[in-house]
């Protein structure tokens, strides 16, 4: 155990590498929801594999003996991991049973929180223990090359750790969602950055404590402040991206510890985030950098309120709208974050199984940034039993809306704005938006007149001939054209 | 195994990554999220090997309280993954 370079048996990294194997099939599953369950076996498998051969292995076993009679120290150490993962494993079951799925985005970060912590604390065991990973020199002192991955990974861990911390309180409502803009604060950020990579740096020649506790507690202050900028509805950005520094973070720490199911796995959970962040910044026509850099719709927001002029609008009752939704023949639904807040995907179901009934076409439309993650929306809309073949994406159904009868705007707003594609001073233009205005009537359900979408702009939709407002809860207003449908 | 492997190993997952992650279907993204991060807690490999070893006491700790958090997110990641993709279900003709 304290040789260092000793290369673990070849059975041991065939089972490394058949995990790895199960977590790209595991995402593979997820190219359809027909094949999707059995890729999440897969990585159950795979996960099981790899823990299994970490404790056959690790398990403490004097050298040479296969099946040595286990001492009364090694089973103690033995009840001691037994005992960490069934508490964790009892309260990571009883929260994924009893999570709401509107809260999937903070449970997401909150879970991310927690690699990025495992991966603080991993790393630091490493440091304090290095004999034990196998990266002791020849000279007596940690190697220069594993230094490098070490600080590496304590410092993304640390970030993903401080910066998901955030995430999840913005997302749960415990802080406020607006966008915290310090002064000079590129500058403070970018600094600590450089501060982070020139300690790394030297922390290859000087592994004093003071080092790895600088770059731990730098990485855990620019997590912080990477994201205490940022708003609300620029989370599914913010959380893609920290699910990818989570997997680059594991994937320093597989280097270090030469495993590779986790290296496999930094590389897929790494891209996979990135993909993910890269999708939802060109679903909002920005890039990756200004979303970083924070403070959106800060400005337009405080002088949009103002100079706004009062144009005539059509408000409609519950009613008037049931009316409407039967006569027709297509309706296309575009729920948003509000559908989500007001928790009204279920009654949102059973009025379109009413519509369907009455013979109405019913389909749903999805933005990409709809919500406050990544396909946020579609899990709702299966969570009220919504086929998933009645919901599409924007690019497969926009160009349906000029033979629609009925866009039903639920939550949502600036997706369905306009000015995205006409206003070039527009804070959202270039932003990909459903082409609602060719439907021909538009219904809106908002709150009231005077909130505005999250980018802080007037959307001309409210104004448009065929658009009748339905200013209410989400929710109580979808009851209520419920009860008119079904009189 | 040398650096330069373990480098290929990485690089090449990568791609892997980028191509496997394109395939999947934007309605699945939340799954996709919460199963890469119940996947990326394969790090507590790392952390048994800190709690099972001997020597510093305090590397133990370490590795016993990352092995627990680990533990949150593989079952707890499973588990929310497993319970979201059962509800996606095809129109009932």
């Amino acid at each position: 155990m304290t040789v260092a370079h000793a290369l673990p048996p070849a059975w041991v990294m065939l089972a490394y590498l058949i995990a790895g194997v199960c977590f790209i099939l595991a995402l593979r599953g997820l190219s359809s929801p027909a094949t999707s369950r059995k890729g999440n076996r897969y990585g159950i498998a795979g996960m099981g594999m790899a823990l299994a051969t970490t404790m056959l292995i690790e398990a403490p076993v004097p050298p040479g003996a296969f099946f040595p009679a286990p001492t009364p120290d090694d089973l103690r150490t033995l009840a001691e991991i037994l005992v960490a993962v069934g508490i964790g494993g009892a309260v990571g079951l009883v929260i994924a049973r009893r999570i709401q799925m509107t809260d999937m985005p903070q449970l997401v970060a909150a879970f991310h929180s927690l690699v990025g912590l495992a991966a603080v604390l991993v790393g630091w065991a490493a440091y304090l223990n290095p004999a034990a990973f196998g990266i002791l020199g020849a000279d007596g002192a940690i190697e220069p090359q594993s230094r490098i991955e070490m600080g590496l990974g304590i410092a993304i861990g640390a970030i993903t750790f401080s910066g998901s911390v955030i995430a999840f309180l913005k997302l749960a409502g415990k802080m406020s969602g607006a966008p915290i803009l310090l002064p000079a604060r590129h500058v403070i950020n970018l600094g600590t950055l450089a501060a982070i990579l020139l300690l790394v740096a030297f922390f290859t020649q000087n592994e004093a404590l003071w080092v790895i506790a600088t770059i731990t507690a730098l990485s855990f202050a620019i997590g912080f402040l990477l994201i205490i900028p940022i708003g609300g509805a620029d989370m599914p950005v913010v959380v893609s991206m920290l699910n990818s520094y989570s997997g680059w973070a594991a994937a320093a720490m597989g280097f270090t510890l030469h495993n590779t199911a986790m290296i496999i796995t930094g590389a897929l959970v790494g891209s996979s985030g990135a993909i993910l962040s890269y999708i939802m910044c060109k679903a909002m026509n920005r890039s990756f950098i200004s979303v970083i850099a924070g403070g959106f719709g800060v400005e337009a927001g405080a002088g949009g309120g103002a100079a706004r002029e009062q144009r005539p609008w059509k408000r409609g009752s519950a009613e008037d709208a049931a009316f409407i939704l039967e006569q027709a023949e297509n309706v296309i639904i575009i729920p948003g974050y509000g559908m989500a807040v007001a928790q009204a995907q279920h009654v949102l179901r059973e009025m379109g199984d009413l519509l369907k009934k009455a013979g109405v076409n019913v389909k749903y439309a999805i933005h990409p940034v709809a919500g406050r993650m990544p396909g946020h929306m579609n899990v709702l809309l299966a969570e009220a039993n919504v086929p998933y073949d009645e919901v599409f994406e924007l690019e497969d159904i926009n160009g349906e809306f000029a033979q629609a009868d009925v866009a039903f705007i639920i939550g949502a707003n600036d997706v369905v704005n306009p000015a995205a594609k006409t206003d070039k001073a527009s804070p959202i233009y270039g932003m990909p938006v459903f082409d609602v205005d060719r439907a021909k009537s538009v219904m809106f359900i908002k709150r009231s007149m005077g909130g505005v979408g999250y980018a802080g702009v007037d959307n001309d939709v409210f104004y448009m001939d065929q658009t009748m407002m339905l200013l209410a809860d989400a929710k109580k207003m979808v009851e209520d054209i419920n009860k008119a449908l079904a009189h | 195994m040398d650096f330069i492997s373990i480098l290929s190993i990485f690089v090449l997952a990568c791609f892997v990554g980028y191509y496997v992650v394109w395939s999947v279907t934007p309605a699945l993204h939340t799954p996709l999220m919460a199963v890469t991060n119940a996947i990326s807690s394969v790090i507590v490999v790392g952390a048994l090997v800190a709690a099972a070893a001997g020597g510093s006491g305090i590397s133990r700790i370490l590795g016993l309280v990352a092995v627990a958090l680990a533990s949150v997110n593989i079952f707890g990641g499973f588990a929310v993954t497993e319970r979201m993709l059962a509800m996606y279900k095809k129109k009932d003709k």
